[in-house]
């Protein structure tokens, strides 16, 4: 099995494909830092302008843990884009490549293999998040310095004292992994349909930008099917910068105000991840890989 | 009959002369309280109670120097103060001549007797539109302040005296002020969750703001750069 994921792993490190991801994740990231280096405060100030009426803030709003906030906010997005690239080539890769049927006839159940490959695709995920929060959080701690949190909600506003912030990225980032990974499993299962790796990756990446799109409108009709979407769930890693207040409303260091909604968003991700990935072993252990 | 008139309107005018003289006598009583301290440097802890804002309780330092300069500084990380308000205190708002003081009887702060003097701006320069001051007169504490500001809206200051009120220094200091409404646009925050639905008690709530400052200690005289300010 060990033998099988360093095979798959350097598969996917051997593609010029896999680079995209961490080329594309430098860039924008890179991009929007340069930004915000020679522009922020009209960043903050504009992002901040109906708060600044009335309040007065002293201290240095642009750190780098805002910084990080506003990148994940907008790569968290994007990103699963940039796995499916992988996740969703896995099996339709070696379909493709007329490689399926030469890697079953090694003495490997059919169980084994997709679990090597989709262990590879995970590991692949966790190495670009790694990236992400060096990029997003080390990178940014470096150019913008650090200092409290200050985050605006839609209805209000929260600051984190900047010793209570660290470890809500580790939580934060953990989650991530998880939304991710359901992205990967998603890819992964879809995979399996297809004897080209085009069509699994567009249709890993339609399945996740119309199902964010109805996860994130306000329409009623929506707002009903949106608790049976995965995407739903896959934002609620901003739950960890949301802390419970005391009976005179000042901040509870390390406490989270809804803990329930992380541990049921993660379980739910959990479990469309062991869907998935359970549904494509069942699906390949009867498929015809001798076409 | 118009003589009696004329004399009534005299004596009542001599009457409001004399007492609003009388309380411009207290207000300089207690600024000549206020006066001796020339700076101070204070720390303690800050609480900023405003229903939209999650904020923790910080260290703060407050450095004051004659006439009026006034720095609120947290001890590590960023404050976040009403404007205007949190910046006035006792010896800016009794500060300079310019006022007429006049007597609005009498109330009862925390327990405590206070005569409630007026305070009107005689320049038309000066932001405070209005002051309102509940005066301990026994011992020359301002207990509370009400003012009325053209750029900063409403507030008040209620202050619980301790260890300094021999410098008419508080040991806490409530500061009371309106608020505008707080929306943030979804496409801003990035945030597409329902809306928690606010009642009316709520709305109400998030239009009052407070800033709870406890003062634990109080460097006083011992001289103060002009830098610290900037």
């Amino acid at each position: 099995m060990y033998k099988l994921l360093q095979i798959e792993l350097y598969k996917i490190f051997r593609r010029p494909r896999t680079y995209i991801s961490f080329l594309a994740i430098t860039a924008l990231v890179g991009v929007i830092q340069l930004g915000l280096v020679k522009n922020g405060d009209d960043y903050v100030n504009f992002v901040m302008g109906n708060v600044m009426q009335s309040f007065s803030f002293d201290g240095k709003l642009l750190n780098g843990y805002l910084v990080c906030y506003i990148l994940l906010q907008l790569l968290l997005v994007h990103v699963p884009l940039l796995i499916a690239l992988v996740a969703a080539d896995m099996i339709s890769g070696e379909a493709n490549m007329g490689t399926l049927r030469l890697m079953l006839t090694k003495p490997i159940s059919r169980t084994q293999f997709l679990l090597a490959k989709f262990t590879a695709s995970a590991i692949y995920t966790f190495m670009l998040l790694v990236w992400i929060a060096f990029l997003a959080l080390f990178v940014s701690m470096f150019l913008f310095g650090v200092d409290d949190m200050v985050i605006q909600k839609t209805n209000y506003l929260v600051q984190l004292p900047v010793g209570d912030v660290f470890w809500r990225y580790v939580g934060a980032f953990g989650f991530a992994l998880l939304s991710m990974l359901s992205v990967a499993a998603l890819g992964f299962f879809l995979s399996n349909f297809a004897e080209n790796s085009i069509g699994p990756i567009v249709a890993t990446m339609s399945v996740i930008i119309f199902f964010t799109i109805l996860s994130t409108m306000s329409i009623p009709l929506f707002q009903k099917i949106q608790p049976f979407l995965f995407t739903t769930y896959m934002v609620n890693w901003k739950e960890f910068f949301d802390p419970k207040v005391n009976a005179d409303n000042a901040v509870i260091i390390g406490s989270l105000q809804h803990p329930d909604r992380i541990i049921q968003s993660a379980l739910i991700l959990i479990f469309h991840i062991v869907g998935f990935v359970g549904a494509t072993m069942v699906l390949f252990k009867k498929k015809d890989i001798l076409s | 009959m118009k003589r009696l008139l004329i004399t009534a309107v005299a004596f009542v005018s001599i009457q409001f002369s004399a007492f609003s003289q009388d309380m411009t006598a207290l207000v300089n009583k207690v600024k000549a309280k206020l006066d001796q301290v020339n700076d101070y440097v204070a720390e303690g802890s800050m609480k900023t109670d405003v229903a939209f804002i999650k904020a923790p309780v910080g260290r703060v330092k407050v450095y004051f120097k004659k006439p009026n300069h006034f720095k609120l500084k947290r001890d590590g990380g960023i404050s976040i103060l009403p404007k205007g308000g949190v910046t006035v205190n006792m010896s800016t708002l009794v500060a300079g001549n310019d006022f007429v003081a006049l007597s609005s009887g009498d109330a009862v702060i925390n327990g405590i007797k206070a005569k409630v003097v007026k305070l009107i701006p005689t320049t038309d320069n000066s932001d405070v539109v209005l002051s309102t001051l509940y005066i301990d007169e026994t011992n020359l504490l301002i207990l509370k302040a009400a003012t009325t500001t053209k750029e900063n809206g409403s507030f008040e200051i209620e202050m619980s005296y301790g260890k300094f009120i021999s410098y008419s220094l508080p040991d806490k200091v409530i500061f009371s002020f309106n608020t505008k409404d707080y929306k943030m646009p979804k496409g801003v925050a990035l945030e597409f969750e329902d809306e928690e639905k606010l009642t009316d008690a709520e709305k109400i709530k998030r239009k009052k703001g407070r800033v709870q400052i406890n003062y634990s200690n109080y460097t006083i005289n011992k001289g103060l750069d002009d830098n610290v300010f900037k």
